[in-house]
Order: C-alpha cells, then sequence, then structure tokens
C-alpha cells in the first residue's frame, strides 16, 4: 500500500500567497533566487553541467503526458557552436481533461518563467519560445505581463542579473489545433506554419527551431526546477512515488462534487484522489470509471482501481497510464459507448491528415463508433474496431494515431457487455 | 469595407517580426491581429497578410485553413463556442448546446439572422474542470453553464454587456 502522505503535504507549485501572480509578490517570497544563485553562485554551481546533473537527479518526469527525465533531455543538446539555440514552451494543453498549466499561468507565472530561464541557462539557449493555446487568450496576456515585468526587472534579456547570460523570452499564440502540443508541431506552429508532427530523426536537440538545437519541455516540467535548484534533488525525490517522483498537478473533472486543480505528491491513491481530495461522486452515485491522465490513457474499471496510486508503475499494472493527470471521474450513469464515440470523434476532427492509418483510421474508427452508438451495429463491428486500432499503432509520424487508438481498444475490452448491447441483436441483416 | 493596416498596426508587425530570426513565423500572430481589427480573416484580409509580410497567399491561406479559431467568413458580433468535448459531454455539455440551438433558433455552425450570434461545437477548451463550458469571441470563458447562465448571458449580450473573467478559485487554498 502506498505510504505517500498527502494529507501533510505543502504545495509549492501553487501555494496559498494571495497576489504570486505580481513580481514583487513572488520575488518577496523568495521568486528568482533559484535563478540568481544559479547564475551567480559558482561554488554551489560551477557550470551548466551541475545544473543539469542535478535536475537529472531529481528526476523529474515531463508533465505533457511523456515523462520523460527533463535533466536527461537537456543533456541531449549538443556543444555550442556560438550560433542561436532554442528553448520551446509546451504550453498547448489540449487533451481533453487537462486543464493543469492554465493554474500556473494564473496563479504562479513566474515561477514557470523562473524554471525556464534556469533551464535555457543550463542548455545555453539564446531565447524561448513559449507556445500557448490561442483559447488562453487571458493567460497569454497574463503571461507576456509576467515576461515584461521580468524584463524590467533585468531577469530577462541582456546580461541577466549582470552576469553574461543573455536570453530572450517571447510568448507565441497558437490559433486552435490540438496537434500543436504535439512537440514537432508546435515547432511548426511557432515558425508560422500549418502544425504538420515532422518525422523523427532528427531530433530537435539536433534540428528544432528553425534548424537549431532545441528542448521543448512542458510548462509545468519547467516550473518545477525552481524548486529542485532551491531545496535539492533529494528534497524532490523523497516526494511521492519512487519511479515518478515530485509534487504534481493533478486536474480532477468528471462526476465528483469538488473538480478542479490541486497540487499534491504523484502517488496518491486514486480512490482517495476521488472520495477525499475531490470531495466524492456527485449526488451519492457510484464510481464507474476512470481516464487517469487525459483522453488518450486508457480508462479503467472502478473495480480495477483498489489501491492503485497515481504514479507510472501502478497505473501500468492496471493497463493504464499517467499520462498528465487530468483525471476524468465517470459514474455508474456514464454511457460508455457515447463517450467513446466522442474521444473518437475528437482525434478525428484534430488529425492532422498527413498518414493515411491516422487520417483514415480516426474516421473509420467515429463512423462506426457513430452506428454503434445509434443501434445501428453489429457484434462484428466490435472486432472492426479492434482491428482499425491494431492497423493504426505504432506506423505514423506521430503518437496522435496510438493516442485515438488506444481508449478504443480498451474501452470496448473493459466495457465490452456495454458494446454488445447497444449491437443489433442478430448479425444477419434484417430485411 | 476596405482592408488596410493602420501606421499603428505596421508598427505592431515589425514589432511581431522582431521576434523571429524569420518572416514567416509572423504569419500566425499577424492573423491575430488581422482578425482582432477586422473581426474576421476573409480572402482579401488573407491577400492584406501576405502582402504585408511578402509571403506568398497560398501559404498564409494554408494557415487560415488548418487553425480552427482563425474565421474565414464574417461571424456573428459574438461568437459562442459550446464545447461538448470529453468531461463536458459527461457533465451536459450536448444539453447546453441544444439549449443554445432552441433559444436562439439556429443549429450549430449556423448565425442568426440579425447577425449578433455565432454558434459553435468545439473541442475541449482546457477547463474540463468547470464543465459545462463554453468561450465567447475566442476571449472569455464562462464556466459551469446552467440554463439560467445562458439566458443571463445571452440577455447580456444582447445588450452588448460582455462577461468577466470568471477566476477560478483554487479548492485547497483559501487565499486565492
Ligand atoms: C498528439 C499529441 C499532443 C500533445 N499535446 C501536448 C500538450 O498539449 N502539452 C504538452 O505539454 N505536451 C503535449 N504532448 C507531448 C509533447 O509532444 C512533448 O512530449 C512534451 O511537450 C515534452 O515536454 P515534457 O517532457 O516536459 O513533458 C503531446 C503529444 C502528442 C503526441
Ligand atoms: S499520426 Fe495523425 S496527427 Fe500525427 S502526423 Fe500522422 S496524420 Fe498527423
Ligand atoms: S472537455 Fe470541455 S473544457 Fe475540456
Amino acid at each position: 500500500m502506498s505510504t505517500v502522505d498527502w494529507k501533510n503535504y505543502t504545495p509549492v507549485l501553487i501555494p496559498d500567497i494571495k497576489n504570486l501572480d505580481q513580481i514583487d509578490v513572488y520575488r518577496d517570497n523568495g521568486g528568482y533566487q533559484a535563478l540568481k544563485t544559479v547564475l551567480t553562485d559558482s561554488e554551489k554551481w560551477p557550470d551548466r553541467k551541475s545544473v543539469i546533473e542535478e535536475v537529472k537527479a531529481a528526476n523529474i518526469r515531463g508533465r505533457g503526458g511523456a515523462g520523460f527525465n527533463a535533466g536527461l533531455k537537456w543533456s541531449f543538446m549538443p556543444p555550442s557552436d556560438g550560433g542561436p539555440r532554442y528553448l520551446a514552451c509546451n504550453g498547448d494543453e489540449s487533451e481533453p481533461g487537462t486543464f493543469k498549466d492554465r493554474a500556473l499561468f494564473e496563479y504562479n507565472p513566474h515561477l514557470f518563467v523562473e524554471g525556464a530561464l534556469i533551464g535555457a541557462y543550463a542548455i545555453e539557449a539564446t531565447a524561448i519560445y513559449v507556445y500557448i493555446r490561442g483559447e488562453y487568450k487571458y493567460f497569454i496576456d497574463k503571461v507576456q505581463k509576467a515576461i515584461d515585468d521580468a524584463y524590467a526587472n533585468g531577469l530577462i534579456g541582456k546580461n541577466i542579473l549582470g552576469t553574461d547570460f543573455s536570453c530572450d523570452f517571447y510568448v507565441v499564440a497558437g490559433a486552435g489545433a490540438y496537434i500543436c502540443g504535439e512537440e514537432t508541431s508546435m515547432l511548426e506552429s511557432i515558425e508560422g506554419k500549418r502544425g504538420y508532427p515532422r518525422v523523427k530523426p532528427p531530433f530537435p536537440a539536433q534540428k528544432g527551431l528553425w534548424g537549431r538545437p532545441t528542448t521543448i519541455n512542458n510548462v509545468e516540467t519547467l516550473a518545477h526546477v525552481p524548486a529542485v535548484i532551491n531545496k535539492g534533488a533529494d528534497w524532490f525525490t523523497s516526494i511521492g512515488a519512487k519511479n515518478h517522483p515530485g509534487p504534481i498537478l493533478y486536474g480532477i473533472s468528471g462526476h465528483v462534487n469538488n473538480p478542479g486543480v490541486y497540487e499534491l505528491p504523484t502517488g496518491v491513491p486514486v480512490l482517495d484522489l476521488i472520495h477525499e481530495v475531490a470531495g466524492g461522486m456527485r449526488n451519492g452515485k457510484k464510481l464507474k470509471a476512470l481516464i487517469p491522465g487525459g483522453s488518450s490513457t486508457p480508462v479503467v474499471r472502478a473495480d480495477q482501481l483498489e489501491g492503485i496510486t497515481m504514479d507510472s508503475e501502478s497505473l501500468r499494472s492496471v493497463g493504464t497510464m499517467l499520462g498528465t493527470a487530468g483525471m476524468v471521474v465517470m459514474d455508474e450513469d456514464t454511457d460508455m459507448v457515447e463517450m467513446l464515440w466522442r474521444i473518437s470523434k475528437f482525434y478525428h476532427h484534430e488529425s492532422c491528415g498527413q498518414c493515411t492509418p491516422c487520417r483514415d483510421g480516426t474516421g473509420w474508427l467515429q463512423k462506426i463508433l457513430k452506428k454503434i452508438k445509434d443501434g445501428e451495429g453489429e457484434i462484428k463491428d466490435l472486432d472492426l474496431l479492434l482491428d482499425i486500432t491494431t492497423q493504426m499503432e505504432g506506423r505514423t509520424i506521430c503518437a496522435l494515431a496510438d493516442a485515438a487508438a488506444w481508449p478504443v481498444r480498451h474501452t470496448i475490452t473493459r466495457f465490452r457487455d456495454e458494446f454488445e448491447a447497444r449491437c443489433k441483436k442478430s448479425v444477419f441483416a434484417v430485411a | 469595407m476596405k482592408y488596410e493596416f493602420s501606421e499603428e498596426d505596421l508598427k505592431e508587425i515589425d514589432a511581431i517580426k522582431a521576434k523571429y530570426p524569420e518572416v514567416m513565423p509572423a504569419t500566425l500572430p499577424v492573423l491575430w491581429l488581422a482578425q482582432n481589427k477586422f473581426g474576421h480573416v476573409n480572402p482579401e484580409v488573407q491577400r492584406l497578410v501576405a502582402s504585408t509580410l511578402g509571403l506568398p497567399e497560398a501559404h498564409v491561406h494554408g494557415v487560415v485553413t488548418f487553425y480552427t479559431q482563425y474565421y474565414e467568413e464574417e461571424k456573428g458580433t459574438y461568437v459562442l463556442d459550446v464545447c461538448t468535448c470529453l468531461t463536458c459531454q459527461l457533465c451536459g455539455g450536448y444539453e447546453m448546446l441544444e439549449y443554445f440551438e432552441e433559444k436562439l433558433g439556429i443549429k450549430q455552425g449556423e448565425t442568426t439572422p440579425d447577425g449578433r450570434f455565432t454558434l459553435k461545437e468545439v473541442e475541449c477548451l482546457g477547463a474540463c474542470g468547470y464543465a459545462p463550458m463554453m468561450q465567447v469571441s475566442n476571449e472569455t470563458y464562462v464556466n459551469n453553464l446552467t440554463k439560467e447562465k445562458v439566458d443571463k448571458l445571452l440577455d447580456d449580450l444582447r445588450q452588448d454587456k460582455k462577461p468577466e473573467h470568471e477566476k477560478v478559485g483554487m479548492p485547497q487554498r483559501k487565499n486565492i
């Protein structure tokens, strides 16, 4: 059983401090100290490598969904050749069920800005671009204000804090396209093009923005960096689950009494999050299913959740993933066929259309699921759906096709009786 | 309407270009600027953006058609983007969309005859904790929709009273 003591946890990403979004309040509460020590304390941080090593040791697993060690990613940047290099921050936040980066934008934007600056220093970036989905107009303005204030305070720009480190920081607004959250699609979009994901390799660390070395990190991932610098990697790894340590922003939505964004350690029991943190099920209904980390992470039945904790290892044991920790809670009245159809409609709408298995596959998934949902489906359509998912997975330029296939495969497998009940009774054509 | 950029706009466009090592990255921000000014980016506006930036029209058109937030034609004064995606669906997003359709007498994708409202069904807006929800004209989010809230919103918008940003309290915290 889990030993994670979440009840006594004190938040560091969105602490209970009024007006923390203002630069003076942020600085009064120790803000930009981590950046300052990294740039000026040459005993503690003799070089860039020492910063990368500390972040690597903290094992901040990317909070954008894939869970890759952030420090390790930084270490992939080639040595500087004196030309431009970039840090691209992913604030696209478009995976259904995910709404956590906006909590940082709204309540603690400087924490993200500071983390990004430390990251930029570590990888010797000459400029930072943060890509924020266009719908987040309010937050785009807010982050721009934070950046303007940081410029005015000598924290961004030429010779930051009087050192020889110089770096610019720009906000880029998206314009409505889920695919632009995929990292190479995001680079295309920043470059002013249609957001078609790129074939890898070359990886962004070799050829990213404008063909130059680029690192991509999620906004929350970067927001964890200042605390790792201030309190050390040991502090970070002492929090939450060993295999996926640190604080994390859980976005809990759906049929619970108190949906919202909660900052807690990783590895909290799923049922505690639903029943205690989020105030339990709405209208006293029973829990039926959970999507643990955004729409692409496979749905899990309530009877599978006993003892399961929110970390990659535990979730893997029930055939799902942590993803973005955007938990979608479903009660006993949920129609799984409708739910799955809606997810498939989403992926079909968002497929960029470059790869046939994805462009056509997502279309077929939606079409067949609509047929089943409308009572026109047959049992053999369920097997056809499963067959299509196999044709899609691992055969495309980016992971959108997999993200579309997984929910179909697992929802049908885990709720097969419900799907069969919706199909026409006979497999023979009537009339 | 004559579509042209003012001196001020051109200054802003120069500031946008200065953020990037090339001109092409200015495409999205300048389209935003144009849409905020003209209300849409129809083919004529696309040509204006292309010629101002010195980029091919086909490129600008390609970008406009890829992203859902750019309006390729004139829309109603207020565009009502109602989310029906995953969590919103679970929490009654379709009931809200149908209620809008009923009250406005139009289907999603259509504009009211008086040109005041365009209604659209949209994908997840990153506000799932506050479902069902919607966005007004690419700007303000309206959370936790109910029929009463929809009634009030439409009444307000008819008098050009725009909704304000709803600050979402952090459930664990007292001060923020
Ligand atoms: C279809 C698709 C959509 C994605 N959307 C997002 C997103 O909205 N935000 C995000 O941070 N990462 C998203 N990702 C993951 C990014 O590609 C990338 O892994 C991530 O931004 C890296 O940051 P991290 O290592 O800090 O998580 C998406 C990936 C795919 C395949
Ligand atoms: S998998 Fe889908 S979204 Fe990704 S590049 Fe191919 S067609 Fe586009
Ligand atoms: S599903 Fe509607 S905001 Fe996410």
